[in-house]
């Protein structure tokens, strides 16, 4: 086993943001990003000049990069970054600003995720999402990655005895935390049988299955504790973390992510065990990949998702409480800023800046991210143990 | 309107699977290094990182270990089409894969085996089969729309005064075409044979001369806006060499049928039938041509006649890339010598024109865009394939035949 990681010392997060979500823009991602720095200077109290370093995660700046975006807000940063990796960008903004602040490469990081959506936009960017679908999957049906996930979920049905009322139960559990959360674009409750008689859209694949694509964008700061403390701003430590690539490639299809390569070391780097942690926030781009990702994390052994379903309750107030603010299922998946959802909203619960119902006496968060369906796969697994300040 | 395509952008690395779907085969990148075969492919080899990677054939054997019907597409062909049914494949030799899944291949897990085809895009698609292909496989329809079938289409035969246009024509009846036009130059009744076609149900005789651009206008006129797949096999085969004397006269004569032929019947039908162009059951589809095999090199003893299949080899290029973009398929057909008068001279095997036609058929059924029908075809091909220079010093230095 390779060296534990070097802590992440006295480098905190603090000050989450949402810039609220909206299914269709006619703004774009660069508006998005503006939006986002200033709710991080309002809610800092920090003037733009104090913003030394940027990692900017997103789709739909192009032909901008990270670069173009600091002369279009005008901001003068020594540390810059560029990660457009999906549903991993915000952990592996986390990780990369963390190590910059640690290093005295920067003081204070942006870390931003943001995404536009036109009308038309979610459609022309499948085709543009990589070579590999381009030339393999889009001919076949162009179903995008919701044919995708409808492999990987009927597999799982079929191979570990997952039913469609098991993976209702987390999406309706869901719906109710999105309830409490004034962001989400869904605002109605969702009964199990909505969800199981829903619009079918890739078998066994229904539309409360899938993500819907919308625009918005998350951000976070990262600094030195005693910056923090200095500008009175509670924040939210790091205990560990971890990214990784093109796991498993051989296997012929994924059943499991590298997070099974890392997770010994995440939680050995953290002191902690997965009963430690008092919520998840899965990557939920569609449901069975939160179940693949508990399995992975070890809250249950691989094939056991659907009876640690069965045996537990999702709510904020229950006894597994996962995607706190409603998950991207409820709340929407605004591109790169998906990769954030989950990290600013662990943020939040953490540091007691609630917009969502509070998760009672959490003091330790897993925030997993996940993305790039590249082919048949998602290609980037992170993860992050978070704990709040008195913990 | 031209309606709406299969998505058609692949990278250059991924061409090679349509180069070959185009001669009916499936192959895939193999690393010539370390023999790891690979999909979707790639610039380098994912495990080794060679760069020499070979396009193989394969058996396409493997297991369907998931699949999906999809009800909801962002693509305008694939919308008018939902749902349509997938897989995902793992392929025995390795790769995983994403193919078409005709409905009579049994649900996950099972075992099938991967073929290509071209779709409607012109390009090549994976198809998951049963092993074993159960008889009613062409109706299926998602296959059926990227097949083009001749069963109940309307189609142009434009000589039907050959040994081979008489073959044709009963071949594509025989497989189901609904009606038949068969193109004469001169008087239908000079040829009994040509008189028993007329017999045959859904057969009607066309004067056609392609060397007389008036007449190809009139008929195109007169039936270009119903005419589903044209075959064209009008062809002028005089057979002397280049450097033996005896003036233009013959030469003149193979370019006005081969060259010209091609693209008077281009200028005055091609518009009609990309305006019709449809996939699936109704609607133009194709565009045959049966050129030479010697359009690949020049056979030295049929020099001119080789030229004038080179030329329209090329020109059929171009009608290709033109008919592409409405969906209809330009089919082009390399035979070796015929078993007919022209090729008296020439040596055995020589290829049947009822073998040919019923070639043609298939090809059409199977999606094929360049068919090389016949032992002889097939073997220039390899040849040509494995060194082109080659195969021009090798037939230099055959023994003309006259």
């Amino acid at each position: 086993m390779t060296r534990a990681a070097a802590d992440y010392a006295d480098a905190v997060l603090a000050a989450p943001v949402t810039v609220p979500y909206v299914r269709h823009s006619i703004r774009s991602a660069h508006w998005f990003v503006a939006r986002a720095l200033a709710g991080l200077l309002e809610t800092s109290g920090l003037a733009k000049a104090d913003i030394d370093g940027l990692s900017l995660g997103s789709f739909t700046l192009a032909p901008d990069t990270a670069v173009g975006l600091t002369q279009h807000l005008g901001i003068t940063t020594r540390w810059l970054d560029h990660l457009p990796l999906g549903g991993a960008s915000g952990i592996v903004a986390l990780r990369r600003a963390l190590r910059a602040v640690q290093a005295g490469d920067a003081d204070v990081v942006a870390c931003i995720g943001a995404d536009t959506n036109h009308v038309e936009s979610f459609r022309l960017g499948l085709g543009n999402f990589s070579v590999f679908a381009r030339d393999a999957v889009l001919p076949y049906g162009s179903g995008g990655p919701n044919a995708s996930f409808a492999f990987l979920t009927s597999y799982y049905m079929r191979v570990h005895g997952a039913t469609r009322e098991d993976f209702g139960k987390l999406c309706v559990a869901q719906r109710d935390n999105a309830l409490g959360y004034r962001h989400a674009l869904f605002k109605k409750p969702l009964t199990l049988a909505e969800y199981l008689h829903a619009r079918p859209i890739a078998d066994p694949l229904r539309l409360f299955d899938c993500v819907l694509p919308c625009a918005g964008a998350e951000g976070f700061l990262v600094m030195r504790r005693a910056r923090a403390e200095r500008l009175g701003l509670p924040y939210v430590l790091v205990r560990s973390t971890m990214e990784r690539h093109n796991a498993f490639a051989e296997d012929p299809i994924q059943m499991r992510g590298g997070w099974v390569l890392d997770r010994e070391r995440l939680y050995g780097d953290a002191g902690v065990g997965p009963r430690d942690v008092d919520f998840v926030q899965t990557y939920d781009d569609y449901p069975v990949m939160s179940l693949i990702q508990l399995e992975d994390l070890g809250f249950c052994a691989k094939g056991e998702g659907p009876e640690f379903i069965r045996a537990n309750s999702f709510t904020t107030d229950g006894t597994f409480p996962i995607n706190t603010s409603g998950g991207q299922l409820s709340v929407g998946q605004a591109g790169c800023a998906a990769g954030f959802l989950g990290l600013v909203e662990a943020i939040r619960q953490l540091s007691g800046r609630n917009l969502a119902r509070p998760v009672p006496r959490a003091r330790l968060a897993l925030v997993i991210g996940f993305g790039m369906i590249t082919f048949d796969r998602g290609l980037c697994c992170a993860a992050a143990v978070l704990a709040g300040s008195n913990a | 309107m031209i309606p709406p395509l299969p998505p058609a952008a692949r990278s250059r690395a991924a061409l090679g699977l349509t180069a070959a779907a185009a001669r009916g085969r499936f192959e895939l990148q193999v690393c010539t290094a370390c023999g790891a075969v690979q999909y979707p492919s790639r610039e380098a080899c994912h495990r080794c990182l060679g760069i020499e990677l070979a396009w193989r054939a394969q058996d396409g054997r493997g297991e369907l270990i998931a699949e999906t019907t999809i009800h909801h597409s962002h693509d305008p062909y694939f919308r008018e089409r939902l749902p349509w049914r997938i897989g995902l494949v793992r392929l025995d030799a390795g790769p995983s894969l994403v193919a078409h899944l005709p409905s009579a291949c049994p649900a996950a897990p099972s075992r099938v085996v991967v073929a290509v085809r071209l779709d409607r895009a012109g390009r090549g698609v994976l198809i998951a089969f049963p092993p074993e292909e159960p008889a009613n496989m062409s109706d299926d329809r998602q296959l059926r729309e990227m097949s083009c079938s001749v069963k109940s289409r309307k189609i142009l035969v434009t000589d039907g005064k050959t040994p081979l246009g008489r073959a044709l024509v009963r071949a594509v009846l025989a497989a189901g075409a609904g009606r038949v036009w068969v193109g004469h130059a001169g008087s239908w009744k000079d040829l009994p044979d040509l008189a028993a076609l007329g017999a045959l149900p859904g057969v009607a005789f066309v004067p056609l001369d392609v060397t007389d651009g008036c007449a190809v206008r009139a008929l195109a006129g007169e039936i270009g806006g119903d005419v589903d797949i044209l075959i064209n096999n009008a062809e002028m085969h005089g057979a002397p060499g280049v450097a033996s004397g005896g003036g233009l006269e013959t030469a003149r004569a193979e370019m006005d049928v081969n060259y010209f032929g091609l693209l008077r019947l281009a200028q005055d039908f091609a518009p009609a039938l990309r305006s019709r162009a449809a996939g699936g059951a109704s609607g133009a589809s194709a565009w045959v041509n049966i050129l030479s095999v010697f359009a690949l090199s020049s056979f030295p003893a049929h020099g001119t006649f080789s030229a004038s299949k080179a030329a329209a080899l090329s020109l059929s290029q171009a009608l290709r890339a033109e008919m592409r973009c409405a969906g209809i398929r330009v089919i082009n057909v390399f035979p070796g010598p015929l078993d007919d008068e022209s090729s008296r001279a020439l040596p055995a095997p020589k290829l049947a024109p009822e073998a040919l036609a019923a070639a043609v058929v298939a090809g059409l059924r199977d999606g094929i865009e360049d068919l090389y029908p016949g032992e002889i075809a097939q073997e220039w091909l390899a040849r040509y394939r494995d060194d082109p220079k080659v195969l021009e010093l090798e037939l230099a230095v055959a023994e003309p035949r006259r």
